[in-house]
């Protein structure tokens, strides 16, 4: 009798839930908030901050494409994610897109049903160690014990390489980069591996930065970007072209502060009147307002405005742009033209 | 001790200020997080509510768990009325602004799993413990192949699958609250434990009491409610009581599927690029939490065990 209760109850329930299924569009719209995948917690990328909000350069992504949809930054709800879980919340609609430093990789594209936005920042693997053990570069590590978060194209690099270099290697699995600073901290580990990036912060973070180092090799290309569902075309576009403008806006030198400015009438310079919606139908093609980059750009700012807020030499980070410079400064970032 | 308080940093915006002024814990995090650890993302406008279900909470509580309370002979209608009147002020609807459950976090969230779980864990357990014995082959295969199945299967992957799966297996379209879910699973995988726990006491019960309470013509709830039920549930205390620690301390599992405990919040604050490397005084934060409630839940079973003997010293 009990189980005909439950049975009526899961009824109600859903008689109240079902919603239309139409485009993830149209629900991020009808909902009124954009469900953005992110970290549980990546220095640098996603953390809580002490008021209840998200702060980090993915969670700056997720802002961008709610503003650009919805016409604020502030209509987010983050999903927090683990190494393990992320594709699994995605696929599954507990969130509409994904940023979650994610490497670009085949199998996750065709195997895993994902669709990847451009790269908004590339990285590389590397290994940390203390210096007091005289090793200086990676092919001497041969019989060390390693460090590597589980689930990660790290821990299948980290594989490769030592069997590539016919070297043997003990690994000790973690679930989260706090965990492994403790591994690594209380020395049950000689190595920690994963991307460049998130070394550089673990090593800022440690007691003596200076008795560490990072070697020189850097064993995998991590291309990290965003990804949504496959089989939603239309939302993917508006995705990928969101990142595509936050990296325009940099080279045309678009930045928070003067985009208001500059989209109140039109300008001398038809791609940027393009991009601000003064000129064209740019927004209405992608079924987006015709301000979409503006209140993208007016939410977060441009690529660089967000690379310095959150991992750029004025954070404990510390991190050069290197390769994620535009490709006017010799850096990698090149986004397909906006017209 | 030096390290925990006299050489310790109680202020500061993050970990250097911390070390610059002394060498010993940080508790600055835990201080500037505190509203985080209690509410998490819970909109601050709103958290007001979350502090009048705890009232509320203590209210109900207090005529069940001491005797000596003024309106005891109300505490029952109490109970009944608490789970809605909270679940309406913390989600919100019918004139208070709407809070979606996602935003749930901190020890806030804790409670909320680890109450609901307690709260209808031990009815629901103690009707399939008497399914268990039941005489109609319908209702004690149901409680069995039910107890067998949550018992057989990790409470991670009910959680993983609540989380998860349960969106495959639904028609596209439909979406189900994730904390509903969490909680319906959290209750019945701690139903499952305390249906045994439950039928334990009952099968401690001399065959005798039975058959004195059908010879007094009681029907079968009556002798149930009257006779069997207090004397199993007393001898069944220090068993439900290790069944509501463990369930309590479950709840931080539900960190897999993305809900931030303050488990999950330590964590994720760790991450904040000015208060990396301060595990130990997160972890030992929320330590003292658990420890704290679990401890109390210990002693107040022990109290229990004590005003209800009954036994004549051997």
């Amino acid at each position: 009798m009990r189980a005909t209760n439950f049975l009526v109850i899961i009824a109600v329930l859903f008689s109240f839930t079902v919603m239309a299924d139409a485009g993830t569009l149209e629900d991020v719209k009808a909902r009124g908030k954009l469900n953005c995948i992110v970290s549980s917690g990546l220095a640098g990328f996603a953390s809580p901050d002490g008021k209840g909000g998200w702060q980090g350069f993915d969670v700056d992504f997720c802002r961008a494409v709610a503003a650009a949809v919805l016409g604020s930054g502030d209509k987010v709800n983050f999903v927090p994610s683990t190494n393990r879980t992320r594709f699994a919340q995605l696929n599954a609609g507990e969130g509409d897109i994904l940023f979650r430093n994610t490497t670009e990789t085949l199998s996750r594209d065709a195997d895993l049903k994902l669709t990847f936005l451009p790269i908004n920042y590339y990285d590389g693997q590397g290994f940390l160690i203390r210096r007091s053990l005289g090793v200086t570069s990676a092919t001497q590590l041969a019989g060390a014990s390693v460090c590597v978060q589980v689930g990660t194209t790290t821990e299948l690099n980290l594989a490769d390489y030592f069997r590539f270099n016919k070297m043997k290697y003990e690994h000790l699995n973690t679930g989260t980069n706090a965990e492994s600073i403790i591994m690594y901290e209380s020395r049950r580990c000689d190595v920690y591996t994963t991307d460049a990036s998130a070394l550089a912060s673990t090593r800022a973070a440690l007691k003596n930065p200076s008795e560490h180092m990072i070697l020189p090799e850097i064993i995998s290309k991590e291309p990290l970007g965003g990804a949504v569902r496959h089989g939603d075309d239309r939302w993917a576009d508006i995705g990928k072209w969101v990142v595509n403008a936050l990296i325009i806006a940099e080279e045309m030198g678009i930045t928070q502060k003067n985009v208001k400015e500059l989209a109140k009438k039109p300008g001398n310079n038809p791609g940027m009147n393009r991009f601000l919606g003064t000129e064209g139908s740019m927004g209405e093609m992608l079924g987006l307002d015709k301000k979409w980059a503006v209140n993208a750009i007016s939410a977060v700012g441009n690529y660089g405005e967000i690379f310095e807020r959150h991992l750029g030499p004025k954070t404990p980070l510390a991190l050069e742009r290197g390769l994620n410079a535009s490709w006017k400064a010799g850096g990698l970032l090149y986004a397909a033209p906006i017209r | 001790m030096d390290w925990l308080f006299l050489d310790a940093a109680f202020t500061g915006g993050s970990r250097d200020e911390c070390s610059a002024k002394a060498g010993g814990a940080c508790w600055a995090v835990i201080g500037e997080r505190l509203n985080l650890f209690t509410y998490g993302f819970y909109p601050v406008a709103e958290r007001w509510r979350v502090n009048l279900s705890l009232v509320l909470l203590i209210f109900t509580l207090f005529p069940i768990l001491f005797e000596k309370a003024p309106y005891r002979k109300y505490a029952l209608h109490i109970a009944v009325a608490f789970p809605f009147v909270t679940a309406w002020l913390l989600v919100g609807g019918l004139g208070l602004t709407p809070v979606e459950t996602d935003q749930f976090g901190g020890f806030m969230l804790t409670l909320v799993i680890g109450i609901t779980g307690i709260g209808f864990s031990l009815p629901i357990g103690i009707l399939l413990a008497l399914g268990r014995q039941s005489k109609l082959p319908a209702i004690q295969i149901f409680s069995i192949g039910f107890i067998e199945f949550i018992r057989g299967v990790p409470l991670i992957t009910l959680l993983f699958v609540a989380s998860t799966m349960l969106n495959y297996f639904l028609p596209p379209g439909v979406t189900f609250d994730l904390l509903l879910r969490v909680l319906i699973m959290v209750t019945l995988f701690a139903s499952a434990y305390m249906a045994e726990v439950i039928r334990g006491g009952l099968q401690a019960i001399p065959k005798g009491q039975f058959e004195a309470a059908d010879s007094m013509g009681l029907h079968y709830w009556s002798a149930m409610r009257l006779i069997v039920l207090p004397q199993a549930i007393k001898i069944s205390i220090p068993g439900i009581v290790n069944t509501f620690i463990g369930l309590y301390k479950d709840t931080t599992l539900v960190i897999i599927i993305g809900l931030l405990d303050p488990l999950g919040i330590g964590r994720a604050s760790l991450a904040d690029t000015r208060w990396t490397g301060l595990s130990t005084e997160v972890y030992l934060f929320v330590a003292i939490f658990f420890f704290i409630s679990c401890f109390g839940m210990a002693r107040y079973s022990q109290h229990l065990e004590k005003k209800l003997e009954t036994d004549h010293k051997r």
